[in-house]
């Protein structure tokens, strides 16, 4: 991790993921990450209720090409655990324990995947089901260090990347985001001209819980990583005005 | 103890299924009167149940329904959303790390403890998947007893009279909340996690296992 400044900054990776205008670019998107969070792979893997199948991420190309040939999206343990879920799964809490799944774990490591697999399921319109997996090797604890420190960026990003994969997509488009609701874009507004929260909870008449989820709803619907890009994006794009 | 169980799932516990929305209905139409659909099996399903939903669920000794709650994540279509803007001041709560958490139902049978297990299930929930928020649908009355086992909602907005006053709210998970609730439920934290662990994938000690 000696080479900080090399790796990019998640703000400029959703920049990026929004500016995003063909699916090739999410591959470059997703090597970003991969190096961003320095992990061994990212990978984003959609399937749709028909069946159709669309992914991106670093995996060894021979891998990629095995498990379409192999058909192995009925045995993965990963999709069949994940799929109608939406709770992030980690890997050692799927059931490995069949003869096909033990047979395509082996083949799985074989072309270099790593035994470590935390995978975030999500559900999009009309049926769409994605995964958005990390994979490395290391032991249990610092694997578990991992996730639990990034699990919730994580999740938001694997939320972003796919409404950008569904916008690309021809003849899909992503579940609507939700206006700022007039509470939200107070809400952003204060924050933007520097009050605190607790200034913006007292000017609201809300409590300081209340506005913990205003401010966590309207980053989502903004796109945003934390508080200060969301009042960044909110301004950008004209939703508050300072 | 708790089941935690996503829609999908239920077909392998059929009574504990059958149970939960009879006595959903037995709570909601004949305790509570909402204007809730009850099938000819006197059961009561809504609209979100459709939606594939993760419930936790309390299941007696007997294998009976003794409580439950629902879960969906507010990415997707929610009650809240659809039904009750006029409570959270015209918020609409999007996000996969907020979580609607409707139908909290007890059995007319429910043992001491239960209420104070399901909201311990709830704590499970926010700490296993990074969940910050729940934004919750309740009959108001049931703020007293989450008040009694220290788990108090952010009440946003109450309407309606009486049994049919139903309020919005919200949790956030706090470790000395989650503690309270244990010893209220009179159950252990080790226990809760157990079961946690038992529904969604026992991590398996890998002490010598990791030859790689």
């Amino acid at each position: 991790m000696g080479f900080l400044e090399k790796v990019p900054q998640l703000d400029d990776v959703i920049a990026r993921l929004e500016c995003a205008e063909h699916l090739e670019e999410l591959q470059t998107i997703i090597e970003w990450l991969r190096d961003h969070y320095a992990v061994d792979d990212m990978v984003y893997h959609w399937v749709s209720s028909n069946g159709t199948q669309y992914g991106c991420g670093t995996y060894d190309p021979k891998w990629v090409a095995r498990y379409l040939e192999k058909g192995y999206l009925r045995i993965d343990p990963v999709v069949i655990g994940c799929y109608q879920r939406f709770h992030p799964v980690d890997w050692k809490r799927l059931d490995w324990s069949g003869k096909a799944a033990r047979a395509f774990m082996k083949d799985a490591m074989a072309h270099g995947v790593g035994h470590q697999g935390y995978s975030i399921p999500i559900r999009g319109p009309n049926g769409q089901f994605a995964l958005f997996t990390m994979s490395h090797s290391c032991d249990d604890d610092q694997w578990n260090s991992f996730t639990e420190l990034n699990r919730r960026d994580l999740i938001l990003l694997a939320h972003y990347f796919n409404q950008t994969a569904l916008m690309l997509e021809p003849g899909r488009k992503p579940e609507p985001t939700q206006p700022l609701s007039p509470r939200e874009v107070e809400t952003m507004t204060l924050l933007a001209v520097g009050y605190s929260r607790a200034q913006v909870a007292e000017t609201l008449a809300i409590s300081e819980h209340t506005l913990r989820v205003y401010i966590e709803s309207a980053r989502f619907k903004l796109g945003a990583m934390n508080t200060t890009h969301a009042v960044a994006r909110a301004m950008a794009r004209g939703q508050i005005v300072v | 103890m708790i089941r935690y169980l996503y829609g999908d799932q239920l077909a392998k516990y059929p009574r504990l299924a059958r149970t939960m929305f009879e006595d959903r209905a037995d709570q909601f139409k004949t305790r509570l009167e909402w204007e809730v659909t009850v099938d000819a099996q006197g059961q009561e399903r809504d609209a979100y149940d459709d939606l594939n939903p993760l419930y936790a669920i309390w299941e007696t000794a007997a294998g009976a329904h003794g409580g439950s709650m629902r879960f969906l994540p507010t990415t997707g279509r929610t009650m809240v959303n659809e039904h009750f803007l006029d409570l959270t001041g015209g918020v609409a709560f999007q996000s996969p790390l907020i979580w609607e958490c409707t139908r909290f139902c007890l059995s007319r049978h429910s043992e001491p403890g239960m209420a104070a297990a399901l909201m311990l299930a709830g704590g499970e929930i926010m700490q296993g998947f990074g969940v910050k928020h729940f934004v919750g649908v309740f009959d108001a009355r049931m703020v007293r007893i989450y008040n009694r086992i220290g788990a108090a909602p952010e009440v946003l907005g109450t309407k309606g009279e009486g049994r049919q006053s139903i309020s919005v709210g919200l949790w956030e998970f706090s470790e000395a909340a989650q503690k309270r609730v244990s010893r209220v439920a009179g159950i252990p934290l080790q226990v809760s996690r157990g079961w946690f662990a038992a529904s969604f994938g026992d991590v398996v000690p890998q002490q010598g296992v990791n030859a790689a």
